[in-house]
């Protein structure tokens, strides 16, 4: 004799629960958050310090949590803009949860949600895994570089149609990478139609202020 | 890539619901995988015996049932299923859809117990005996 035993429940529900926990508290604290996604060596953590440094200029509070399997050299790197910057070493587990959030965020001395306008966490480099694990956050943002091929959204459909905002970095190259600006604007709408993209380069600066706005304008709205 | 910890938590939220069923054995699960959910079904199926091992669970079937993209079509005002995840564009009239409505589910959906039949059997002989 065997029975059916409906249970009807989310596997990663452990996950959610946690992830719904920190929305709540990003909600209450007034920052916004948000989740950068994208392979490795795409430029996020240029990325990241050129939106870190602007940022604190126009007189924002910013922090950021940085993941990697092993080292803090991202966390220094980004902590030389003066933003409070922690490391979070996943020892081979290929993408952020909700729980290392958690963890994180917990005696990160001087740092508290309620004191910050944006809080930045860049995820492990995989565009497979991260997309499954919600880290509470307001803003997914995918990046994508010019050398690193148009078709990526395509070949990456999960992760670019759950993200809210698409990065093209690395612009100041695009010319002798011979990258098909065209094409890869097409790819990203397929997956992702509507989607707001910014190109940008975190060396020259170039499509910074466009980014800068939106994420101002996405404040504003939490706020 | 993480589809063994995706199988660990399923083995632990069914152990974890199993103390409401003693003396039982577990025969089979049952998980609801949507398209762009991003795992690997072969994946969760290779990992499944070496995560049940020393478990409950250990000997039981996985099924995996694997549910296409569905979104909502404005321009048709009807939900519509996707062949693929190449394109989202209504299949129906080749508008772009962002509405996404079913696709992203991990879900466990049931599992299958059966009481453990040694016991059954012990415990028929020994009202056997007393009769």
């Amino acid at each position: 004799m065997t029975r059916i035993v409906e249970l009807r429940q989310g596997i990663l529900k452990k996950n959610d629960e946690l992830a719904r926990g920190l929305r709540a508290r990003y909600a209450a604290g007034g920052v916004l958050v948000l989740n950068l996604v994208s392979s490795p060596g795409t430029g996020k953590t240029a990325f990241l310090e050129r939106t870190l440094r602007e940022l604190k200029a126009r007189g924002s509070r910013v922090a950021a949590l940085v993941g990697d399997l092993e080292t803090d050299n991202d966390a220094r790197r980004l902590a030389a803009s003066g933003a409070p910057v922690r490391q979070i070493n996943t020892h081979g587990i290929c993408h952020l949860d909700a729980e290392m959030i958690d963890r994180h965020l917990a005696g990160w001395e001087g740092v508290e949600l309620g004191g910050l306008d944006y809080l930045f966490i860049e995820n492990v480099g995989n565009l497979v895994c991260p997309s499954s694990y919600d880290l509470g956050e307001g803003i997914r943002v995918a990046l994508l570089s010019v050398t690193e091929g148009e078709d990526k959204p395509l070949k990456y459909p999960t992760l670019f149609n759950s993200a809210d905002a698409a990065v093209i970095t690395k612009m100041d190259i695009a010319e002798p990478c011979r990258f098909d600006r065209d094409l890869a604007l097409r790819n990203i709408n397929e997956i992702r139609p509507g989607i707001r993209i910014f190109e940008t380069s975190s060396k020259t600066g170039a499509g910074m202020e466009g980014w800068l706005a939106y994420l101002t304008e996405e404040r504003s709205k939490k706020g | 890539m993480h589809e063994l910890s995706i199988v660990a938590s399923v083995v632990e939220s069914v152990t974890e619901s199993l103390e409401a069923y003693p003396n039982t054995r577990v025969v089979e699960v049952r998980l609801r995988v949507g398209a762009l959910a991003s795992v690997v079904v072969d994946s969760l199926e290779f990992c499944w015996g070496l995560a049940t091992e020393g478990t409950p669970l250990e000997g039981s079937r996985l099924v995996v049932k694997t549910l296409p993209v569905v979104m909502h079509c404005t321009s048709c005002a009807a939900d519509v299923e996707l062949e693929g995840v190449q394109s989202f564009r209504c299949p129906r009239c080749d508008e772009p859809c962002s509405d996404l409505r079913q696709g992203r589910e991990l879900d466990i959906e049931s599992f299958e117990i059966e009481d453990e039949a040694e016991m059954e059997k012990a415990g028929a002989e020994k009202i056997e005996g007393q009769a």
